[in-house]
């Protein structure tokens, strides 16, 4: 594989990042819009720094789906959070991983010169995808508002037919493959068949992750949580998908969502819907020393692979392998790791690929098996299965925690990545300095 | 090729296409307002354009600050005699009529504020144009000075858009924007300001049919449907101000009902009624408070401070409702309270707010992103302008607090308490610069009492004061400074009254007795369900902080009441008992009569608060009698009317008041001894 890093490039540093609680979809609308999101995670962050939020070169989001008030969303977070009219802001949409894409843009135009001071991140309001109308109803309206006369006004709205009510569901849609024609789901399930992944260690694997983030929780490790308040005098200070007395038995009573009825992969065993977002701060060295802005670590190296999209899950094992190579690092190199949970059956599907040596000569072109990543140092606060995954905050979500969970331990560096729907990966490798 | 003729108030220009433009822009003001003069002048350069006539005429301000702000009230209010009103009222009927009847088209072009005297005006006008922009507000609020339209409005505003909106115009006083004003036919076109002056011209150079009521509205003015709404309107604003105190808004109806047919003689009865009124005692009391609110605005100098950001610690009623209210008022606020709870409440209250006044979901949005919440204060401490204290009033806790926070805030902020009871010295002993701490004294509900006592410990440093009351015009409230002596101005004045009430309660006269007796004084609200509303505890608090200096027995039944947990509206129980279910609408506990006349229970009250009015004069506790009138009625809602406590003393002879005091004192006790100010 050809070396891509690019050439003279200058340090990127992230300064400093918060989130709001990710909130769990609960069949209506969540009580924020997108943007209300973005800013509340936004405007403590900036806030609490000494340069005023005018001061920022640009602001970069990603976002999936924004609602219809909210074309290129990062613009406007940016004009709402007071960052004046003067700094420019642009949206990225890279699917599941358009928050760590925002991060990417954010620290080119760092490292070449660019930029100097970026607000980035990710938002998404899974519960306000939008639900449409179908195209026959599309044409039945277009028809209606064309007749002129009142005959043919009459004529126009007898056409009306049941079929015409069936709503198309956004977000479904969006969840769905358009090539190959697989949900999201599917494809989970084609790795859990390629790797001979039971429904008990998917179980299993998601039983740890609330357990996970019920003890970061109880412990008080979910520091980067901006607690947001809605207008009816509620607030929302924890992820509150999280099943703090999740059990096998429970998640085993669970059907199976998207192959029915013989799949394995449930609702128990997948990423949640849910609304979140998170915002970080990346600057240049000249920015951390003009404004005197802490650090919290370095990003070092980025990686975005394809593969086929039926097998999207492995989106991380292909991203995350040439970063290793350029590097010069085995798995044992890196401290910490967070890979998306989008399923349980996909994050192990990662482990297993990179253990698996004919998978890693063939796909990843390596000489031999990648080797283990050591699971007690992986997703070691819970994941997209108990805190959800608002599929363009999620990328930002695990580079900021990573680096909280570093700094933590005092430990150097950590790997995040993402698989995408579509059939990519997108891997970022972090550092902070040991003190 | 342009003609222009000028005078000391008008300008008018001719264009190519021979449109009159006459500008107004009234000399030696930065307002417009309509003066004999300046009437005068109008007329006669309508006189000379009837003889040259164009092919229109608009009329427009030259004024930055808007079209017109209505007639010159100082030369109202100068009008002792019924002869010498009518005669102003007169001329402005007569230019306005000039106006209306001149025999080409003529557009009246809005741009900011088009009030009572100016809308006649307008109305005269064949077309009205308004400047679609917040700025632009168009009204008739003669009502709010005890008067009534008197140059044609009453006369022409009805048939133009209907009597029901109509009458909300004029009964109400309140203002509407350019948008509103062309949705009820008011103006013919809101237009942005890009397209303004070509709007105009192109009116007058291909007019329109003028804009005529439609159907239903018309028929609102027939005579036969009068009788019947009048009625409707009658008690519509009965249930706000009674007609014996304010007797302008049943005025305009009457006019309405008895003469809407015949448009000559409503003109000249309009004229008999507002003279009638302007000279009456209601008006002119109203007229001098609108002076004193003119003088309470001069007191703040805005150009001291340039505040940005605002933060306030304690999120209670009183910290919560004035963040709320400085985002609402476009400033960046962080509200610290520890709790997560009472942000959130507070935020509920902000939404509650801003839906009602701001209306349009990206202006609340905006205000609701000015609001932010910060827990421990690490956000606004260090970048607030201003910083206000609203904790709890408990000096020990108060101490702590800006203990902390000294070093921590810009050394320039403004740092100000929201204390009601603590005098600002004992709190500013634990800075190391006391004199930079100042009181800034909000009333609840801070949304609706215009009034901030800006309160000055002994320390305070007179430049300090003189921001804090700018920082007060700055979010729009009314700054009276006051000494730092228990119970400022305000609360001293009314405690000895609620007191009395709840003194009387106790002695067996019905709780709706007293309220109703301080209603017919023109109370805006009863000092029973006052003290419910406010809560017992909190009046008990005061009370209690009162009776420290001065001699307040505080009666028993009020600390039954607290000790039992009954606090009043918030606990669904107090003198009165609030039924839930019923929408918290109050019920009475006992009934019963008093042989105590209205007026005695009435005097009771209000007398005790005439002499702390006396006493705090002679203790100067406020600059002079006027800045008290003001205070008490913007800080309680004492009748207004009545023009204040003061005002009151003066018109009903000081001598009798005190020997009322003194027969008081002989049946009553000792509570009653006139102040030593009386003999002043």
């Amino acid at each position: 594989m050809p070396q891509k890093k690019s050439i003279n490039t200058r340090n990127v540093y992230i300064v400093d990042g918060s989130r709001t609680a990710f909130l769990k979809a609960k069949n209506t609308p969540g009580p924020f819009h997108a943007a209300d999101l973005a800013v509340n995670a936004g405007r403590a962050l900036l806030a609490r720094h000494t340069f005023h939020p005018s001061e920022l070169d640009e602001v970069i989001l990603g976002c999936v789906m924004p609602g219809p008030d909210e074309a290129n969303i990062a613009r406007v977070v940016a004009l709402r959070l007071g960052c004046e009219k003067h700094v420019p802001a642009w949206t990225v949409q890279r699917n599941c991983a358009s928050g760590m894409q925002a991060l990417d843009c954010a620290a080119n135009n760092i490292a070449s010169g660019r930029s100097d001071l970026v607000l980035a991140g990710g938002v998404e309001a899974m519960s306000h995808a939008p639900v449409l109308y179908n195209e026959a109803m599309v044409i039945w309206l277009g028809g209606l508002f064309a007749a002129r006369s009142i005959g043919a006004k009459i004529n126009a709205f007898s056409k009306l037919r049941p079929k015409h009510l069936k709503p198309v569901i956004g977000l479904i849609r969006g969840l769905t493959d358009p090539v190959v024609g697989l949900s999201m789901g599917q494809t989970a399930e084609n790795l859990a068949y390629r790797f001979n992944i039971t429904r008990e260690e998917m179980d299993q694997f998601a039983m740890q992750s609330h357990h996970r983030l019920s003890a970061a929780h109880n412990n008080g490790l979910m520091n980067e949580i901006e607690v947001i308040y809605d207008h009816k005098g509620n607030y929302f200070d924890h992820d509150d998908g999280v099943r703090h007395d999740s059990d096998m038995t429970g998640l085993a009573k669970l059907k199976p969502v998207f192959d029915k009825p013989f799949g394995n992969v449930t609702a128990g065993n997948s990423a949640q819907i849910t609304d979140g977002a998170a915002c970080l701060i990346l600057a240049s060295e000249k920015a951390v020393e003009k404004h005197n802005l802490p650090v919290m670590g370095r990003i070092v190296d980025t990686e975005w692979a394809g593969l086929d999209p039926s097998q999207m899950g492995l989106g991380p094992a292909h991203a995350m392998a040439p970063i290793l190579k350029r590097q010069k690092f085995s798995p044992d190199d890196i401290d910490y790791w967070e890979i998306n949970e989008a399923f349980a059956a996909q994050v192990l599907a990662c482990l297993a690929a990179w253990k698996d040596s004919k998978y890693c000569r063939e796909e990843l072109k390596t000489r031999s098996a990648i080797g283990e990543i050591d699971t007690s140092h992986l997703n070691v606060d819970g994941g997209g299965i108990s805190l959800g995954h608002p599929v363009g905050a999620s990328g930002a979500r695990i580079v900021l925690h990573l680096l909280k969970v570093l700094e933590r331990n005092n430990a150097t560096r950590g790997m995040a990545s993402l698989c995408i729907g579509g059939g990519q990966g997108g891997a970022m490798l972090v550092e902070r300095e040991a003190t | 090729m342009t003609h222009t003729q000028t005078s000391d108030h008008w300008r008018m220009e001719r264009d190519n296409d021979d449109i009159a433009w006459l500008y107004f822009s009234r000399k030696d003001s930065s307002v417009n307002t309509l003066s004999t003069e300046a009437l005068t002048e109008l007329d006669d350069l309508l006189t000379d354009l009837a003889k040259n006539k164009p092919k229109g005429l608009i009329i427009l301000s030259a004024k930055e600050s808007g079209f017109i702000a209505g007639a010159d009230v100082k030369e109202i209010s100068s009008k002792k005699t019924i002869e010498d009103a009518a005669e102003f009222i007169r001329l402005g009927q007569a230019v306005f009529d000039r106006l209306e009847n001149i025999d080409c088209p003529t557009v009246a072009l809005i741009s900011g504020f088009c009030l009572g005297g100016g809308l006649e005006l307008a109305l005269a006008c064949r077309y009205r144009i308004a400047e679609d922009d917040p700025k632009t507000k168009l009204g008739l609020p003669e009502v709010k000075l005890g008067i009534h339209p008197a140059f044609g409005g009453t006369v022409r505003l009805p048939p133009l858009i209907g009597a029901p909106a109509a009458m909300d115009l004029m009964l109400s006083g309140r203002a509407i924007s350019a948008r509103a004003a062309q949705k009820t036919g008011l103006v013919d076109y809101a237009v942005p300001k890009r397209h303004l002056l070509e709007a105009a011209r192109r009116t007058i150079l291909k007019p329109p049919a003028p804009h005529k009521p439609k159907r239903w509205q018309a028929m609102t003015n027939h005579r036969l449907v009068r009788p019947w709404l009048a009625k409707v309107f009658r008690k519509k604003v009965a249930a706000k101000a009674p007609e014996k105190h304010y007797p302008a808004p049943y005025a305009i109806i009457d006019l309405w009902q008895k003469y809407a047919d015949t448009p000559g003689r409503m003109l000249r009865e309009e004229r008999a009624s507002e003279a009638q009124l302007v000279t009456d005692e209601t008006a002119q009391n109203l007229i001098r408070l609108f002076f004193l609110q003119e003088r309470m605005k001069s007191l703040g100098n805005k150009d001291l401070i340039d505040p940005k950001h605002i933060h306030v610690i304690g999120g209670g009623v009183m910290g919560g409702d004035i963040a709320v209210w400085c985002a609402l008022c476009g400033f960046t606020v962080t509200l610290q309270d520890h709790k997560h709870e009472t942000i959130a409440n507070v935020m509920q209250r902000a939404h509650k707010l801003f839906k009602k006044k701001l209306k349009l979901p990206r202006l609340i949005t905006a205000a609701t992103d000015r609001l932010i919440p910060d827990i421990t204060g690490s956000i606004g401490l260090s970048q607030a302008d201003v910083i206000i204290e609203a904790i709890f009033e408990d000096i020990n806790a108060k101490h702590a607090l800006f203990k902390e926070i000294e070093s921590k805030i810009k050394p320039d902020a403004l740092l100000a308490t929201n204390t009601s009871s603590i005098p600002i010295e004992d709190l500013a002993k634990v800075l190391s610069k006391p004199e930079r701490l100042v009181g800034l004294h909000f009333f609840n509900p801070v949304a609706l009492m215009q009034l901030v006592e800006i309160v000055c410990g002994t320390d305070t440093d007179q430049a300090v004061i003189d921001k804090a009351s700018a920082f007060a015009r700055h979010i729009d409230r009314l700054p009276v400074p006051v000494k730092s002596t228990p119970g400022f101005l305000v609360n001293r004045i009314l405690m000895p009254y609620l007191i009395e009430a709840v003194v009387l309660e106790s002695e067996g006269v019905p709780a709706s007795v007293i309220d109703k007796a301080a209603l017919d004084y023109g109370m805006p609200m009863g000092p029973i369900e006052l003290a419910d509303t406010v809560g017992l505890d909190i009046c008990l608090h005061v009370a209690e902080n009162l009776s420290q200096a001065y001699h307040v027995d505080i009666p028993e039944r009020l600390k039954n009441l607290v000790k039992a947990g009954n606090l009043g509206k918030k606990t669904g129980n107090g003198f009165y008992h609030y039924n839930k279910k019923k929408g918290g609408k109050k019920q009475q506990k006992k009934s019963g009569d008093s042989n105590m006349t209205n007026d005695e229970i009435c005097d009771r009250m209000i007398m005790k608060m005439l002499n702390e009015s006396i006493a705090c004069l002679r203790e100067q506790v406020v600059e002079d009698a006027d800045l008290l009138d003001a205070g008490i009625v913007y800080g309680t809602g004492f009748a207004p009317f009545r023009g204040g406590p003061m005002n009151y003393i003066e018109k009903e002879k000081k001598a009798e008041l005190k020997d009322k005091l003194s027969k008081l004192t002989e049946k009553y006790g000792d509570r009653f001894t006139p102040d030593a100010g009386w003999s002043n």
